[in-house]
């Protein structure tokens, strides 16, 4: 059974924030509101590492558990997603969540929190696949059209990963292996060369 | 009592039926369960037709959910650069 999952590769990952532009874009998600956002470490200092992150679609979601509506739902394919017709927009998912998924917009007066909005690994949510009410709602519904969430898709040095899980860790293990660790994961042989080839030198003259 | 009044008592009585039951209260506060879903129910992925969006080269049987996933998990080796371009 596919569980989907996100992955995301910190030596990979060039804060690009191409993954942000994809799911605004694919999802048409109103200002204010980031489904996904880029985290950066140590900003600015050699060896600061940026992470993608989003709803990550917990098999023990703490958002499900705090919900006094029990809005949230989980699918057979292990997306967390959430009905807004029933959401009251407390806010408690927010708290709950360790990743800051749930986002709230703010377009009323006073600053009144609207219904919760978060990623839904491009799946939509309890409305008709694909219909204008999902779309207006909560977005494209990727899924049922066999593909991938945008994000993922898009992102430029797939540093971003996302898909069955067991699939995407194949893929990153495989990487992982190929690209060794540490100071092996840098320099030319790895920017360059090829995994089979990793004694490849840069030629002369080149900067490194 | 002619069949004319009769006629008309009984239309009267028919649209005053109508009209008391437009004028009901049904319960409009969802009773809530703690710790069950009672939202819309949702359909699966795999349910679609697979020709129903553009631009997609995935391709499977619909209703069948292997076939969907065996579709998504090609699709996920797009992700994989040393499948996708070569080693």
């Amino acid at each position: 059974m596919a569980r989907m999952k996100f992955l995301c590769d910190a030596e990979r990952c060039i804060e690009c924030n191409g993954c942000v532009t994809a799911c605004k874009q694919e999802n048409e998600v109103p200002w204010g509101v980031n489904r996904r956002r880029v985290v950066t470490l140590n900003d600015g200092v050699p060896g600061e590492k940026s992470i993608s992150v989003a709803c990550m679609h917990c098999s023990d979601a703490p958002c499900m558990a705090v919900c006094p509506v029990d809005c949230f739902y989980r699918t057979e394919e292990g997306v967390v997603l959430h009905d807004k017709d029933m959401c009251i927009g407390c806010g408690y998912c927010f708290y709950a969540c360790p990743f800051g998924a749930p986002q709230f917009p703010q377009a009323g007066a006073f600053g009144m929190r609207g219904k919760m909005d978060k990623c839904t690994f491009c799946a939509g949510g309890p409305e008709a696949d694909n219909s204008k009410e999902e779309f207006a709602k909560y977005g494209s519904n990727r899924l049922a059209q066999g593909k991938l969430p945008a994000c993922a898709e898009m992102c430029s040095t797939k540093a971003l990963l996302g898909g069955d899980g067991n699939v995407i860790a194949d893929i990153f293990r495989d990487r992982a292996l190929k690209r060794g660790k540490g100071a092996e994961v840098w320099g030319w042989s790895t920017a360059y060369g090829k995994p089979g080839n990793p004694q490849q030198q840069a030629p002369k003259g080149a900067k490194s | 009592m002619s069949s004319a009044r009769k006629l008309v008592i009984a239309g009267v009585a028919a649209i005053a039926a109508v009209v008391m039951t437009g004028c009901g209260e049904k319960a409009q506060v969802i009773v809530y369960e703690q710790g069950k879903y009672q939202g819309k129910p949702d359909t699966k992925p795999w349910e679609n037709e697979p020709g129903a969006s553009l631009y997609t080269t995935s391709k499977w049987s619909k209703a069948d959910k292997s076939s969907w996933e065996s579709a998504l998990r090609s699709r996920n080796q797009n992700q994989n650069e040393y499948v996708r371009v070569g080693e």
